[in-house]
């Protein structure tokens, strides 16, 4: 809504990026525009969402969850999507744009391995090499993950440079991208980085909310009142949030990781929160808000989820934050492991950690009236990637 | 001193630059910049180190890593420059959230206080850097532009037409760090890039030889960083080593 030709969204997002890129996002931009809309491209992605992925997702009426907290409580079930998560929408509609423009390799970087997951997925499926960036702390702590990649066909690299997590991965792709633009698509897993990435994502990520629309209308006759989802980089936010930006009654509700609390350290931060407590700053690419010490200096962020463990934030999701359109709010890891418990016992669905944010938020603000009577939360993943981390934190709160 | 004089002196006595790229704060800055200088650098490109540095190479990371721990941030980093004293163009390379946070006009005007004459700042490309170069016309520091093997058409008459000080070509696709064949691509890009400004060309040269290849190519000049930087991170006899490289470098470009 707000795009100009260089990527704005008010001052943020924009391309800052080595020279040797700009060519590569002038061509990708020019590739989205022209297949976008394209028919058969269009076609070809709705089959692979149906046939392949599962797409529609249902929404689910969690009538326990609504009876505790005296709500209408509905689940956007992306936790069924094929992989276990809501991102196999966007590295399908990635990968098959690379197909379009005539790449034949796919990059990616990826925190847990979800991102890196679903990119070997429609890597795999699209018969196109994919090589995956990852932490080498990440590949450590998410073993399996890194074999699912493998199985798939999947080369998964280990960062060893910086502090060999998420965004040490993130520049590790970029350095590979510079060195090899002309024949490699970088499909960027979240709303960050340089235009045109956080609008690719978006939109590929906007079926989730596009259904909502669809769904919400026909079980309720109206749309719902407020809209839940955690947010990282942003794509499941901005996936469920962007078709109802226009309907100013619908509350959109974006929920950070607060971690172990919403301070820093000199090198770090105890939480992911760059929306609620971030400066605004340039990072992978965009003007965002972001975590950043007093001279600018990235710090690492913190997380009991490791989708949201990221020191940035997509820059759409800045502005609308900053125009008061979506609320920031943040849960903790401890918030967020009650949620992850509460909805596994009362409606047999075990959350991932990230979307364990989102319903601890339910938590949180079911009582304030903030949240109105319908109220929907994007369950952008399933948890079982998460079993360990949870085991070790021992029994529910 | 201003670049432009630099390149200027140096077309009399046809000589091509040798400008030297090392990481502020690895090591002992100050000793380091006075051995390039002694050695021959006509221009030191001081780099002012960033968490995440997208551009650079794994030499560079590192030399990057071990200033940050040792502690280099923009306050330090100005005031030693100030007390340098080498009589040579002073360079600044950094990445854009630094400059941004310290807030642009104070950035560029630390920078002229301290004697900076020209800024390069590899993840701002021309569409983003209308603010500092307003600044940077304002208060007469420079500032240099990258043309890439990608950049074509368009964008290259833009950057050709923006860039002050001289031009940052970078030889090949990819990261900083240092490379044994350079002489094809080096070619290509300089039979490109038409211009009346310098032209300097980086991204991989080492030796002499290389050097040398490069400005009979036509370049006006050569950026040699990882190679620099190997010595520094090596930690034996540095302040001699980098003297004798640069020696080696400088004297093949006369």
């Amino acid at each position: 809504m707000t795009i100009t030709k260089k990527g704005k969204f008010g001052r943020f997002g924009g391309q800052f990026v080595p020279e040797v890129l700009m060519p590569a996002l002038e061509e990708l931009e020019e590739g989205y525009e022209r297949f976008k809309n394209d028919p058969g491209f269009k076609q070809e992605l709705d089959y692979y969402l149906q046939d392949f992925a599962g797409r529609p997702s249902p929404l689910y009426h969690a009538r326990r969850l609504s009876k505790k907290y005296g709500l209408k409580v509905y689940l956007k079930r992306e936790d069924l999507v094929h992989g276990g998560a809501h991102k196999l929408n966007n590295t399908l509609g990635q990968a098959l744009l690379a197909k379009y423009m005539g790449k034949h390799r796919l990059i990616a970087e990826t925190g847990a391995g979800q991102h890196g997951t679903a990119t070997a997925m429609a890597g795999a499926n699209l018969g196109l090499a994919t090589e995956v960036y990852m932490g080498a702390k990440d590949t450590q702590r998410q073993r399996m993950n890194v074999y699912r990649m493998e199985l798939m066909g999947t080369k998964v690299i280990p960062v060893t440079s910086g502090s060999q997590t998420l965004k040490d991965a993130i520049n590790e792709a970029l350095r590979d991208w510079v060195s090899n633009v002309e024949d490699t698509h970088y499909l960027i897993g979240s709303v960050v980085g340089p235009h045109p990435y956080p609008t690719i994502v978006r939109d590929f990520q906007s079926v989730i909310g596009n259904e909502v629309r669809s769904q919400i209308v026909e079980k309720e006759g109206r749309l719902p009142d407020s809209i839940i989802a955690c947010t990282g980089g942003g794509s499941n936010a901005m996936g469920i949030f962007h078709p109802f930006v226009h309907d100013t009654d619908v509350k959109l509700f974006a929920v950070e990781a607060g971690g172990s609390g919403l301070k820093c350290t000199d090198k770090a931060a105890l939480h992911s929160a760059s929306l609620s407590v971030g400066e605004e700053g340039v990072l992978h690419g965009a003007r965002t808000r972001i975590l950043q010490d007093p001279y600018g200096q990235i710090l690492e962020s913190h997380s009991i989820s490791a989708g949201l463990d990221y020191s940035g934030v997509g820059p759409e999701l800045a502005y609308l934050a900053e125009t008061g359109r979506i609320i920031a709010k943040n849960a903790d890891d401890d918030e967020a492991l009650a949620a992850f418990h509460e909805l596994s016992r009362m409606e047999g669905i075990i959350p991932a950690l990230e979307s364990s944010h989102a319903l601890a938020y339910l938590a949180k603000a079911a009582d304030s009236g903030d949240l109105g009577e319908i109220v929907v939360i994007n369950v952008s993943g399933r948890g079982d990637k998460d079993l360990e981390t949870v085991l070790e934190k021992g029994a529910p709160l | 001193m201003r670049i432009s004089e630099k390149f200027g002196e140096l077309k009399d006595k046809k000589e091509g630059a040798l400008i030297a790229y090392v990481c502020a704060g690895d090591g002992d800055t100050v000793g380091i910049v006075h051995s390039l200088v002694r050695g021959g650098a006509d221009i030191v490109e001081l780099g002012l180190p960033f968490s995440d540095p997208v551009a650079d190479g794994p030499t560079i990371q590192a030399s990057i890593q071990r200033a940050l721990d040792a502690g280099m941030n923009p306050d330090t980093y100005f005031d030693m420059v100030k007390g340098l004293g080498v009589n040579v163009p002073l360079v600044v390379m950094t990445y854009y959230n630094l400059i941004f946070k310290r807030g642009l006009e104070r950035f560029v005007t630390d920078c002229r206080d301290s004697e900076i004459t020209g800024i390069i700042v590899p993840d701002l490309p021309p569409e983003e850097s209308g603010e500092l170069a307003g600044y940077c016309e304002q208060h007469d520091v420079d500032l240099i532009f990258l043309v890439a093997p990608t950049t074509k058409g368009d964008r290259l008459e833009d950057i050709l037409k923006r860039g002050t000080g001289f031009l940052y070509l970078v030889s090949r696709l990819g990261v900083t760090g240092a490379r044994a064949d350079i002489a094809l691509s080096t070619k290509e890009v300089l039979d490109r890039v038409k211009t009346d400004k310098p032209r300097a060309v980086g991204f991989g040269i080492s030796s002499g030889e290389q050097a040398a290849e490069v400005v009979k190519s036509g370049a006006d000049g050569v950026i040699v960083g990882s190679a620099f930087v190997d010595i520094i991170a090596s930690g034996q006899d540095i302040t001699q080593r980098l003297e004798e490289l640069a020696r080696e470098i400088k004297s093949s470009l006369g």
